[in-house]
């Protein structure tokens, strides 16, 4: 038997191996590809050896660094947005009788969940330079509307689909505020207005945090919405390091990847100001008696709802214009909807979109399988078998949220475009092959699952395992026995979330998909591009309705105590 | 069949830290043991040892010849109760007391009346078929019980079982668990803080303090002989009073506070200073005694309890039985204080260690 330090058996358990496996997995597929993306920005065909040159190039050229700017700003303007629209809903939900509180909060949930480029297309429809409103406003009224291409479209488009991460982090918090806080408040004298913002606000304080940071994380990394409305030279990071990959030849794309370094950077930065700020602020709270719901009648009810519904409907109204525009005829040459219901949009996937429809399903299907088992292995080491590798496992758990989908994928180009020849000369690579995909998938998405999976075995009571070992049920047996039977509810919830945003994936793949890997969200979007809409929106809404049934039905298994964020 | 489990010099240390210090102790064949201590004293670490769930740091562990510091938990042949029970919530009753005989591929059909033979034992033969959610906390006790015992264990240990019961089920729940253990003769070692259940349920106590053992002994041993001023304060109420000693062969004289002196039976010589323990029911009021003043008194049924200020300032706690007394004494009453020398106990101040015999 080998022996530890102390003389203590060392028993390379079960536990050991599958430390390993899951240290490999990412070694392989995120921290190995990322190397080599930061070792490439360093280097440029237009210098010998190690250059700062991509870096100086990026902050010479306007062209450039006004990206950054850009990016910063359409990042920053909807973190700020949604923290004001976010938090009053959750206060309104948390505390009052609002009508159909269940209906309007699964509407912002299914708001969140959809690729945010299918808002900025909808919007479009509804608002472009030939959308539907804009064209009924100027013929009837002369009614110009400001344009919603461009910077301020984007921010608005980013609002109403990102608002809901801090409304959804802030009602979790304000759910466990124990009422008792708060009485004591009004106790002391406060009043309700002084209590809210001397008592109420401050305490839910590192959850606005939380959605802030998710809001702007997910801003900063997104890809198609300002694809979408860029409108002629708005460019952000995201785009940026698109268009650049593409232009570059050789596939060696040194100034992308230097791009690509420049925002996880800004990345890192915010998460660490958001970590440092949040910590000297951190309260634990377990309600013993939740908040009081104050129970209006009449008038006064349907004026706390009234804003409720019209801020959920707004953020859901995407979803609904693209299941309507799937199912209207339109002329293929330009961007304008005629009169008249059809099938042919559907009719014609049927025609020629049948394998990227498949190509969805089956990678999000083979994505979840692995997250499943993976996810359920890493959330028991997390929480039950931390030891000293624990940090380094929650750090790679942050992984997704600073590095953007596209610079993962520009990683995995820069990595594994090139693995080795064979003796005939074939060059063996990941890139192109559906494995790549699927790959980006189950690092990019496991968080999810592994985060509600180690969340519900948080609340289990350890004692339940030992009961089994102590039975003579071997640890390992035991996990598949007892433990993971036990944690499936949490880990499936989880999963499911990872699998619709599988589905709705775009920046990863758009970077690593050829013609024979395309998905429903890169057919969409391309679509969208090239203005052929009606087939567009039939994808679009596959897309929504499988989404929003997944979504209904962890809804329904969790009772609605599932964590969507 | 039972077996003895012997703890020599057993070690476990966090960091720094020794949770348990080089505890020894030799726990019979069938017999009752009970750890009892405070919070963090190291009674639940020392417990986990036995059962395997923490490593032996030093030391050993043996179940009768046989060192058991290297067998994993679950070849060790131990049932074990849990504070909180620890019921599969997914498995109902039965399934969860076969969970055991399973594991140990006890043949099929013996399972069911083994399964059925351990519920009627802990009164809950009605409810096989109820999941644990359906259950009140004294129902999955018993589920817990029957499920460590069924396998036929070893040994036997239970982790404060009864701390999550209240008040009435719990002196309910400890006769069962002592009948139980008693008609099984499953060597046991059962952990409580609480001192009036180790009192009622145990045939022998160790009383620990900062992971050591103060002292072990049989309830009454315990109760009546406290090795040190600890163990006096921790089992019962106990009042210690500063004294000086002089003694010569087996006798001390005391000199308390008031100039009162008593002779107590001593075990060794010693002159000095001393700490005198003795319990409020071990104290007297006398015509001549440790001069004090009432400050309070308490009317508790049986019993009257005193609060009495001595002329030192210190205050002490006394107690007189309703039944042998006549009426209650008034607050502010002047009285001296005596008490029988045979039953009182005596340290060094220094060192806490024992003279009275």
């Amino acid at each position: 038997m080998l022996k530890g330090k102390k003389g203590q058996p060392f028993y390379k358990d079960f536990w050991f191996w599958v430390k390993i496996l899951i240290f490999v997995v990412f070694l392989l597929f995120l921290v190995y590809p990322f190397y080599t993306l930061v070792v490439n920005s360093f280097y440029s065909t237009k210098a010998d050896g190690v250059t700062l040159y991509n870096f100086q190039r990026f902050f010479q050229k306007k062209y450039y660094y006004q990206a950054l700017g850009n990016s910063l700003k359409i990042s920053l303007i909807p973190t700020l947005l949604s923290v004001l629209i976010g938090v009053p809903m959750a206060y309104l939900q948390t505390r009052y009788n609002i009508a159909g509180k269940t209906f309007w909060h699964v509407l912002i949930i299914l708001s969140l969940m959809c690729p945010p480029f299918l808002g900025a297309y909808s919007w479009i429809i509804l608002f472009g330079n030939a959308g539907i409103v804009t064209k009924f406003l100027s013929n009837l009224f002369g009614f110009q509307m400001p344009s919603i291409y461009g910077q301020g479209g984007i921010c608005a488009v980013f609002t109403l689909k990102l608002f809901p991460y801090v409304y959804l982090y802030v009602s979790g918090a304000m759910g466990s505020i124990d009422r008792s806080v708060e009485e004591c408040a009004e106790n002391l004298g406060s009043g309700k207005l002084r209590r809210l913002l001397t008592v109420t606000v401050p305490v839910v304080t590192p959850s606005i945090a939380a959605g802030a940071l998710m809001v702007f994380m997910t801003a900063l990394a997104d890809y198609g919405t300002p694809g979408i409305l860029a409108g002629g030279d708005f460019r952000t990071l995201p785009t940026l390091i698109y268009n650049e990959y593409l232009s570059e030849t050789g596939g060696n794309a040194n100034l992308a990847s230097a791009i690509s370094m420049i925002i996880v950077i800004i990345a890192l930065v915010i998460l660490f100001i958001q970590k440092a700020w949040v910590a000297r602020k951190n309260y634990t709270m377990s309600a013993l008696r939740p908040p009081q719901i104050i129970e209006y009648s009449g008038v006064k009810r349907f004026l706390v709802t009234l804003p409720v519904a019209i801020v959920s409907l707004v953020a859901f109204i995407p979803q609904m214009v693209v299941v309507l525009c799937s199912f209207i005829k339109t002329n293929y040459s330009n961007f304008v909807f005629e009169e008249g219901f059809t099938f042919e949009h559907y009719t014609e996937l049927g025609r020629s979109l049948t394998s990227q429809i498949q190509n969805t399903f089956v990678y999000s299907t083979v994505a979840i399988l692995f997250i499943l088992i993976l996810g359920i292995l890493m959330s028991y080491v997390i929480v039950r078998r931390r030891g000293k590798t624990g940090g380094g496992l929650d750090m790679l758990m942050m992984a997704p949220y600073v590095i953007p989908g596209s610079v993962l994928g520009l990683c995995y180009i820069v990595a594994f475009n090139h693995l080795g020849t064979t003796a005939d000369g074939t060059v063996i690579k990941l890139t192109g092959t559906a494995a790549i995909i699927i790959i980006s998938m189950i690092i990019r998405k496991m968080p999810y699952t592994v985060r509600s999976g180690s969340a519900y075995l948080m609340q289990m009571d350890p004692s339940v395992e030992e009961a089994s070992v102590n039975l003579g049920v071997s640890p390992m047996k035991t996990f598949i026995k007892v433990t993971a039977r036990l944690m499936l509810p949490g880990v499936l919830s989880g999963a499911i979330i990872s699998w619709v945003t599988c589905i709705n994936e775009l920046s990863t793949s758009i970077m690593l998909y050829t013609g024979k890997t395309m998905t429903i969200t890169i057919a969409a979007y391309t679509n969208i591009v090239r203005n052929s809409v009606g087939t567009g929106a039939a994808l679009a809404s596959i897309l929504t309705l499988t989404s929003g049934i997944l979504l209904i039905i962890v809804f329904r298994a969790s009772k609605g105590k599932v964590s969507f964020v | 069949m039972s077996h003895a489990v012997i703890i020599d010099h057993a070690v476990k240390t966090y960091g720094d830290f020794k949770a348990v210090n080089g505890i020894s102790l030799q726990i019979n064949p069938g017999e009752f043991f009970t750890l009892l201590g405070p919070s963090g004293c190291g009674k639940t670490t020392l417990l986990r040892m036995i059962a395997g769930f923490n490593t032996v740091d030093g030391g050993e562990i043996r179940f009768d010849d046989k060192v058991i510091n290297n067998v994993p938990a679950h070849k060790r042949d131990i049932g074990m109760v849990f504070q909180n029970y620890a019921i599969f919530p997914h498995l109902n009753v039965a399934d969860n007391v076969a969970y055991g005989l399973k594991a140990r591929h006890v043949p099929k059909e013996e399972i069911p009346p083994r399964v059925e033979e351990a519920l009627k034992m802990v009164q809950i033969d009605q409810l096989k078929t109820r999941k644990p959610n359906e259950l009140s906390g004294g129902q999955q006790q018993r589920v817990a019980l029957a499920r460590a015992f069924v396998i036929e264990p070893s040994v036997l240990l239970m982790d404060e079982p009864l701390s999550n019961l209240d008040a009435k089920l719990r002196v309910q729940m400890r006769t069962t668990i002592k009948k139980l253990q008693r008609r099984l003769g499953i060597t046991t070692v059962y952990v409580t803080h609480d001192q009036e259940e180790a009192l009622a349920i145990s045939d022998r106590i160790a009383v620990m303090n900062q992971g050591n053992i103060m002292q072990i002994g049989t309830p009454e041993e315990i109760y009546r002989k406290p090795a040190n001023p600890f163990v006096a304060n921790f089992i019962g109420v106990s009042n210690f009073i500063d004294c000086t000693v002089s003694s010569s062969g087996n006798t001390a004289s005391i000199s308390l506070p008031g100039d009162y002196t008593v002779s107590i039976p001593v075990s060794r010589d010693y002159n000095g200073e001393a700490i005198l323990s003795a319990r409020p029911e071990q104290l007297f009021f006398d015509e001549k005694g440790i001069p004090g003043k009432i400050s309070m008194s308490i009317f508790l049924g049986d019993f009257i309890q005193y609060e009495v200020e001595l002329v030192t300032g210190q205050t002490i706690e006394l107690n007189e039985y309703t039944k042998d007394v006549g009426n209650i004494r008034n607050d502010g009453e002047n009285v001296f204080i005596s008490m029988n020398p045979n039953q009182v106990s005596l340290y060094e101040k220094e060192s806490k260690e024992v003279l009275s015999c």
